[in-house]
């Protein structure tokens, strides 16, 4: 027997490339969303991987430092490095802005780290150019994505920095790329005020009568100094000592000092089960309207072929053809459809990835789960053509 | 084949039901012989078509009996147990328009009753090929339906009709869109494939042109067959 759903996709191939591409492009953007919330987990746990730490000490009851605020005074990392199984700590602060470059802007996560070496807790792990920091004051290194060159200069409020080095997939759980720069001057952008701002707040603070009482002359001077000055940190970035267990750890540090402690593990909870929860609903929602429109296309398409067949499935009936050849024709053919348009989707969805402005995973699982899914809706938007087809009564063949 | 031609007896059918029932056929009486053709003849609306479509186990008939080689098809109630095996295996179908399947080549609409009745393609290739060469159309053995004229592509529909080798072939106005020449030359076809293979055929047609070339024709009027001699006159091709 030969496939009569083959011979008529050969016969009318212009009809199937041209429906299936169509389909394909709608597929390849189901693929797509699927990516982008892979992208977006994937990129929480890039940003947990690359900081480098075991534990993140934060403010008390906070879901700090990336879900919501915190801050914790920036010597809170003396107490918890004496504890027991505690390796290193390091300050770090998180401050995402737009990052002036030339005469554009980046929106930007910058990233205080704390001065030391290359592989504590916070630093950028690896660069793809350049060097790491050395100095204490306007030297950055920049994610690739921000697309600045080693060498360029930006501007963090009201400070240059000379970008010293670049790294790679350094990014908040937004998809912003990172850029690092040293703890002090992160402080200060994160508090800095403008000069009018400050002079405002010096006057308030000397009409005041309470800060001027002539008993405490100091009391005023000491006021503007701490105002002027950052003293807090986002977040303190801990290592686990081998063979500790950082849960206990972290009950320790919780115990002893009064913060709140998350371990790997919670905070990838906290990103990925709070942070992007919303973002993956929507996707959802996407998919699961996408899944009905290409089930309605395949649907229409398939049925629109079968009713203008009528006359042949009549003559394929009357000339003996079972029912369940009939069906066969059409399931095969909306199962055809299915695989150009998936192949079509897969192809366009690889090759677009890229242009995307957020990272987008795409995951061979993904693709198998989207394939089958095709497969089956495919398979359910036949029944209506097929229905029709087996409805045919082969006496139309034969006319009046 | 097993050439017992067709026997009809008492045949009625009658569509729907109370008031607007319509008696189509009231009282058909007919017998057609293994290698002969006849004529069906009547006016519009007198039951050619419904005859046809009983007879092709398409319509079920209301009363009567239908006898097809030594088999009992119908009698007041069908004898056969798969229909569609029936159809496939003993009768052949020619209409009007060819009606041949648009995504298959010359070669393969006539193999598919064969490969349907699950013949290897090889075989149903074959003997689909011996027929077309046997109606003069094996040069367009390769050609698609639409590359075909309208005389070619009836007699790749007979060829289809032909290639089970059914002891009964329906045509239903097949010479209607040809030409007095290639009018008779399809009748002449029937004739000699009639002859050959045993075949019994009824040949529905309104076509001036042809009725003088059968021996026996069957006028029907309102439901009611009649027998009359035909003039049978020779091919002179
Ligand atoms: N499906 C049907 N339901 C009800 N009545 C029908 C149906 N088919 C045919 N008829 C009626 O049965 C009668 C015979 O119809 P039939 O089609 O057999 O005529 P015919 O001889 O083929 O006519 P024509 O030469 O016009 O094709 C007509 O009165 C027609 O209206
Ligand atoms: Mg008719």
């Amino acid at each position: 027997m030969i496939s009569l759903a083959g011979r008529d996709i050969l016969h009318s191939w212009g009809k199937f490339v041209f429906t299936g591409f169509g389909l394909g492009l709608l597929i390849g953007v189901t693929l797509i969303m699927a990516g982008v919330y892979r992208g977006m987990v994937d990129d929480a746990k890039v940003l947990l991987d690359n900081s480098g730490a075991d534990l993140w000490v934060v403010q008390k009851n906070t879901l700090g430092p990336y879900a919501e605020s915190s801050s914790i005074y920036d010597d809170e990392w003396r107490g918890i490095q004496s504890m027991p199984g505690v390796e290193r700590t390091a300050n770090v602060t998180y401050l995402t802005m737009q990052v002036r470059h030339g005469d554009r802007d980046v929106r930007s996560m910058i990233s205080g780290i704390a001065a030391g070496q290359p592989g504590q807790p916070g630093w950028p792990p690896y660069l793809i150019n350049g060097r790491q920091i050395t100095r204490g004051h306007y030297e950055a290194v920049a994610d690739e994505a921000t697309g600045f060159k080693v060498g360029d200069t930006l501007k963090i409020r009201r400070n240059q920095y000379t970008v010293v080095g670049l790294t790679r997939r350094m990014v908040s759980s937004n998809g912003d790329p990172m850029v690092f720069i040293p703890l002090k001057d992160a402080q200060e952008a994160q508090f800095l005020k403008d000069n009018d701002a400050i002079l405002e707040q010096r006057r308030r603070n000397a009409q005041n009568p309470e800060f001027t009482q002539p008993g405490a002359p100091g009391l005023l001077d000491a006021l503007n100094h701490s105002q002027t000055n950052n003293p807090y940190v986002n977040s303190v970035l801990v290592q686990v000592k081998k063979g500790y267990s950082p849960k206990e750890v972290a009950q320790s540090i919780e115990q002893w000092k009064r913060l709140t402690v998350y371990t790997r593990q919670d905070m990838e909870d906290i990103l990925i089960g709070k942070m992007i929860a919303t973002s993956a609903k929507q996707i959802g929602m996407f998919l699961a309207i996408l899944a009905v429109v290409s089930a309605a296309i395949v649907a229409f398409i398939i049925y629109t072929l079968t009713l203008g067949k009528i006359r042949e499935i009549a003559v394929l009936k009357l000339i003996g053809t079972r029912n369940r050849t009939i069906a066969g024709m059409i399931l095969q053919q909306a199962i055809a459809l299915g695989v150009i348009g998936f192949v079509v989707g897969k192809i366009s969805a690889t090759f677009g990835a890229p242009a995307f402005p957020k990272y987008v995973l795409l995951e061979p699982m993904d693709s198998a789960a989207g394939f089958v899914a095709v497969v089956i809706i495919c398979i359910l938007s036949s029944i209506i053509a097929i229905r029709a087809a087996l409805k045919v009564d082969p006496a139309e063949a034969v006319g009046g | 084949m097993s050439g017992k031609g067709i026997r009809i007896e008492g045949l009625r059918k009658r569509y729907g039901s109370g008031d607007t029932a319509v008696d189509a056929l009231k009282e058909v009486n007919m017998v057609v012989a293994p290698g002969e053709v006849v004529g069906l003849i009547g006016p519009s609306g007198s039951g050619k078509s419904t005859l046809l479509k009983c007879l092709g186990a398409v319509i079920e008939p209301s009363a009567g009996t239908m006898i097809l080689g030594d088999e009992t098809i119908y009698d007041k109630g069908w004898k056969v147990k798969d229909i569609r095996a029936l159809r496939r295996d003993k009768i052949g179908f020619v209409f009007q328009a060819p009606y041949l399947i648009p995504f298959l080549d010359v070669t393969d609409n006539v193999a598919l009753p064969p490969m349907l009745a699950g013949v290897a393609n090889k075989e149903a290739r074959n003997s689909a090929l011996a027929l077309l060469e046997a109606l003069d159309v094996q040069h367009r053995a390769k050609a698609m339906p639409s590359q075909l004229s309208g005389g070619e592509q009836q007699r790749v529909a007979i060829a289809r009709g032909l290639v089970n080798r059914p002891p009964v072939i329906l045509a239903d106005e097949p010479t209607a869109p040809l030409d007095s020449e290639r009018a008779l030359a399809v009748i002449k076809i029937l004739n000699d494939m009639a002859k050959k293979f045993e075949t019994a055929i009824i040949v529905v047609t309104h076509d001036e042109k042809i009725i003088p070339t059968f021996k026996r024709i069957y006028h029907i009027r309102d439901g009611v067959t009649y027998e009359e001699k035909g003039e049978g006159r020779a091919f002179d091709l």
